[in-house]
């Protein structure tokens, strides 16, 4: 008995622990909020990306040109630019100059552009045979797609979806350079008050590592029971 | 009530129809025959537009549907049809395959439609599997749900593209029968088949395609036993 209590007191006699205990509320808070911006942003992401996926595919030039520019700028320059450009250059002359709701706009975006591809594979991977099936009855295109093609392609979507989920989740870190409070970012603040680098680092990795690790865990259940059902 | 004028189609520089002229009665049941890559399929396809021709006009039921201005939406459902891989709508239960359509297309209320496709199964035999899923049906059974869902729109012509090549042999005979019942009921049919049996006791006429030209049609008596063209009778040889 003694010696488990021993252990524990000697663990809060190396400064580095102290340090990650006593902030542990304040990165949880941080945690939250990581999350939160994940949140919204894979919700806004999810809206454009089906929309970028439809117009991908669409018959119509200009709607698939336009779907074509924004995925492509989306995914060809970096998130950490898109996050500075936007909150810094564009938003502020659209009136919005709070960091969070910038962070969510620009991961959104860029989350968009990801699930615009991801719905396009979806939508391709679809047998062929089910849309001239559907067009054979006599649905038009829209009908076709709303009742035969998009529940279908639904289904093979969701994993890649949550694998996109996981990586948005780690690359909103990026947003703590504009100064919103997630967890990154008070990971920094802590080291520079205390330069327990290891200790204060270390904590807010297996942080992550648990957010990411229980989504995934999570994927995997969702693969599971759509695969049977 | 079927008219082809006509017509040619390509895909890229491969010329698959060569001018195919052939007019179809109401109540008739045709069925073309021919060797692999002779077009029959494409033929078939481009009388519901699932193909759009090059050259040509195609009239079914008295609308043109090679003129972008027709609703081919609109004539499509006057016709049914039915594919070589049944393409099924799997996220949907038999019943649901077979309802889909006169719900969402012409508005009908779903206890309407839900009787209407009772009534169909019950014609290919297979009420009792109406709240099954596809990926639990054999074959013959796809096959005969994609000709119930075909019919749910109640149409004037039925489309059957080699309807009994993806299927054991043992499941060939229900699938045929069904299509039998069919052409005696008076339903203007079209079949691309292998089934050379079916096409001589069913057809009313059999029309012989070969690299994408009409080389032979008449009765399916003279067609089987005294073609008179040397392609015809070279590929009878092969198949019979």
């Amino acid at each position: 008995m003694s010696g488990f209590y021993g252990i524990i007191d000697s663990l809060f006699e190396i400064r580095g622990f102290q340090v990650v205990y006593e902030n542990m509320p304040y990165f949880l808070e941080g945690a939250w909020i990581t999350i939160e911006v994940t949140a919204l942003s894979v919700a806004m992401g999810m809206v454009l990306g089906l929309f970028a996926g439809l117009f991908r595919l669409s018959k119509n030039r200009i709607l698939r040109s336009i779907s074509v520019a924004y995925i492509d700028f989306f995914r060809g320059t970096p998130l950490f630019v898109q996050i500075l450009l936007l909150h810094f250059g564009v938003l502020p002359y659209f009136g919005v100059d709070e960091a969070f709701t910038s962070a969510i706009i620009a991961c959104g975006l860029n989350s968009g552009a990801y699930i615009g591809e991801i719905v396009r594979a979806g939508i391709q991977a679809v047998d062929k045979g089910q849309m001239e099936a559907a067009r054979s009855l006599g649905m038009n295109e829209r009908q076709a797609m709303t009742y035969i093609i998009l529940p279908q392609a639904y289904k093979i979507v969701i994993p890649p979806l949550i694998n996109e989920f996981i990586a948005l989740l780690k690359d909103t870190s990026l947003v703590s350079t504009i100064a919103v409070a997630e967890l990154t970012y008070r990971g920094n603040l802590v080291y520079a008050n205390t330069y327990q680098a290891a200790w204060v680092w270390g904590a807010v990795a297996i942080i992550y590592f648990v957010i990411t690790k229980s989504l995934g865990l999570l994927g995997d259940y969702v693969e599971r029971r759509l695969a049977t059902g | 009530m079927i008219d082809i004028v006509g017509v040619y189609k390509s895909f890229g520089k491969l010329e698959v129809l060569k001018g195919i002229n052939l007019h179809i009665k109401p109540r008739e049941v045709v069925c073309v025959i021919g060797p692999s890559g002779s077009g029959k399929s494409t033929l078939l396809r481009c009388i519901n537009q699932l193909e759009k021709v090059n050259k040509g006009h195609i009239y079914v039921d008295g609308e043109e549907v090679t003129d972008p201005k027709t609703d081919i939406n609109k004539v499509r459902q006057k016709m049914g049809m039915v594919f070589q891989h049944f393409n099924l709508f799997p996220h949907k239960t038999t019943l649901e395959n077979i309802t889909i359509a006169p719900i969402k297309i012409k508005g009908m209320p779903k206890n309407e439609a839900d009787d209407l496709a009772m009534e169909l199964l019950r014609k290919v035999g297979l009420e009792d599997k109406a709240h099954v899923y596809p990926a639990n049906l054999s074959g013959g059974q796809k096959q005969r749900v994609a000709i119930a869902r075909a019919l749910a729109m109640q149409p004037k012509v039925m489309l059957f593209d080699e309807p009994t090549s993806a299927l054991d042999p043992e499941m060939v005979g229900e699938v045929l029968s069904v299509m039998k019942d069919l052409a005696l009921e008076g339903m203007t049919m079209v079949v691309v088949t292998h089934e050379m049996g079916f096409a001589r006791e069913v057809g009313d006429r059999v029309i012989f395609m070969d690299e994408g030209q009409i080389v032979e049609e008449g009765l399916p008596e003279q067609i089987f036993t005294d073609p008179k063209n040397p392609r015809t009778q070279s590929f009878l040889s092969k198949v019979l």
